[in-house]
């Protein structure tokens, strides 16, 4: 049976993947960005995963203003990273697990959960940093050393999905994979964060304290994660902070007792507090 | 912006992206996005006004396009993951354009993110930025 192993909760900062992309991950302000996640390529080496469930969002790349899916989830069968504005970031294609994905939508809308099914997409930096750094740099001919299945989540209009949404949708996944009958190995990454904000006045906002006490709670106490509200997301971590939702539907698709296995936290890339949490079922 | 007050008006410096600020822009956001891509920055970039003329927004939208004036944008219903890419087709990066936004240096908006961002003490609430 295919079954979950792990978490990760990582940023997925665009600037993180430029530094990788210029080969200026040794300078010194990228330094300790890049030394946080020098343990996790050895760990993601051991585990070994055959599928990367992956939550993220799209940064108005597949999405612009036209239609905005609270959910989607792609089942194309691969997954082309996209130009941005400066040109796609020389990554590999993005090949999916077809038959598992469609399995997944089947279960979760049946569950309940009514995702946007999308068979044509491209993926933006949302998911291919956490890509990179996980996996180290790869090339546009090489290939990603496992399958991956995107979730898009709207966290770009307001409101995103609420926080226990989001855990109950992971909690839905989890389901899902349960009861897929291929044996696979399948680590689900939750992505974005941590505290930002981008625009106006208040751009630049970090809360570092609050950061730790999300990573605490990814731990610790995900259902009391579940339950904090958009307000404070807004006020406490930036406008851009409420990305952190999408570390629930990762946390939902865990175990309720888990083991931090890693934790890294840096201020800043860019304008943003990089987060990155791994979590281990310990079934 | 008409309507009932909202919970989160009360955070100081910052739009929230909600369903009435995206109403409001959609037509200059529609405009932001199409510079993603590389055919239409150079069809843009060679005739700014003509390209314009192909988005519906209002007059002080499109005027601030125009005048780059990055808080206006927002003012005026803009998303910054929409406007970031006719900063990127100026060649403004994210953090320059943040500086910008904040009224501040390139330099003193870095060295400000590299001694651990700007404080969530005394930003919380509008209250708070009154005497300013």
């Amino acid at each position: 049976m295919a079954r979950v192993t792990a978490g990760v909760g990582c940023s997925h900062v665009p600037a993180i993947g430029v530094a990788m992309d210029t080969g200026i991950t040794e300078q010194p302000y990228w330094q300790p960005v890049f030394e946080g996640f020098k343990k996790s390529r050895e760990w993601m080496k051991e585990q070994k995963p055959d599928v990367v469930f992956l939550v993220y969002n799209d940064h108005c790349t597949a999405f612009d203003a036209s239609c905005i899916p609270t959910f989607a989830l792609g089942c194309a069968a691969e997954f082309k990273p996209a130009d941005e504005g400066w040109g796609p970031r020389p990554v590999p294609v993005v090949k999916n697990h077809q038959k598992l994905a469609s399995h997944i939508a089947q279960s979760v809308i049946l569950d309940e959960f009514d995702l946007t099914i999308m068979n044509e997409m491209e993926v933006d930096h949302g998911l291919t940093v956490p890509m990179s750094v996980m996996f180290g740099q790869h090339g546009v001919d090489d290939e990603w050393p496992t399958l991956v299945i995107p979730l898009a989540v709207n966290v770009v209009q307001y409101p995103a999905p609420t926080g226990n949404r989001c855990y109950q949708l992971g909690k839905a996944i989890r389901r899902a994979i349960d009861s897929y009958p291929e044996d696979l190995n399948v680590v689900v990454f939750g992505t974005g964060g941590m505290s930002h904000q981008l625009q106006y006045k208040r751009a630049g906002l970090i809360n570092a304290d609050w950061d730790q006490r999300f990573l605490d709670l990814m731990t610790e106490d995900p259902k009391a994660a579940s339950q904090i509200q958009h307000l404070e997301y807004l006020r406490e971590t930036g406008s851009e902070g409420i990305e952190m939702v999408m570390w629930l539907v990762m946390r939902g698709a865990l175990d309720e007792d888990v083991t931090e296995v890693h934790r890294h936290y840096h201020v800043p890339a860019s304008n943003t507090a990089v987060g990155h949490i791994i979590l281990e079922n310990q079934t | 912006m008409t309507g009932p007050s909202k919970e989160y008006d009360d955070i100081p410096g910052t739009f929230v992206f909600d369903a009435d600020r995206s109403r409001e822009g959609y037509h200059l956001n529609q405009f932001c996005i199409s510079l993603r891509l590389g055919k239409n920055r150079d069809v843009f970039n060679a005739d700014q006004e003509s390209y314009l003329d192909k988005y519906p927004m209002t007059p002080a939208q499109r005027q601030a396009v125009l005048d780059r004036d990055w808080n206006e944008l927002l003012q005026l219903g803009g998303n910054i993951y929409y406007t970031s890419k006719l900063a990127a087709n100026d060649g403004i990066t994210f953090q320059d354009l943040a500086a910008m936004m904040t009224g501040v240096s390139r330099d003193e908006y870095r060295d400000m993110m590299l001694h651990g961002g700007r404080s969530i003490d005394g930003n919380r609430y509008k209250s708070e930025w009154e005497n300013e």
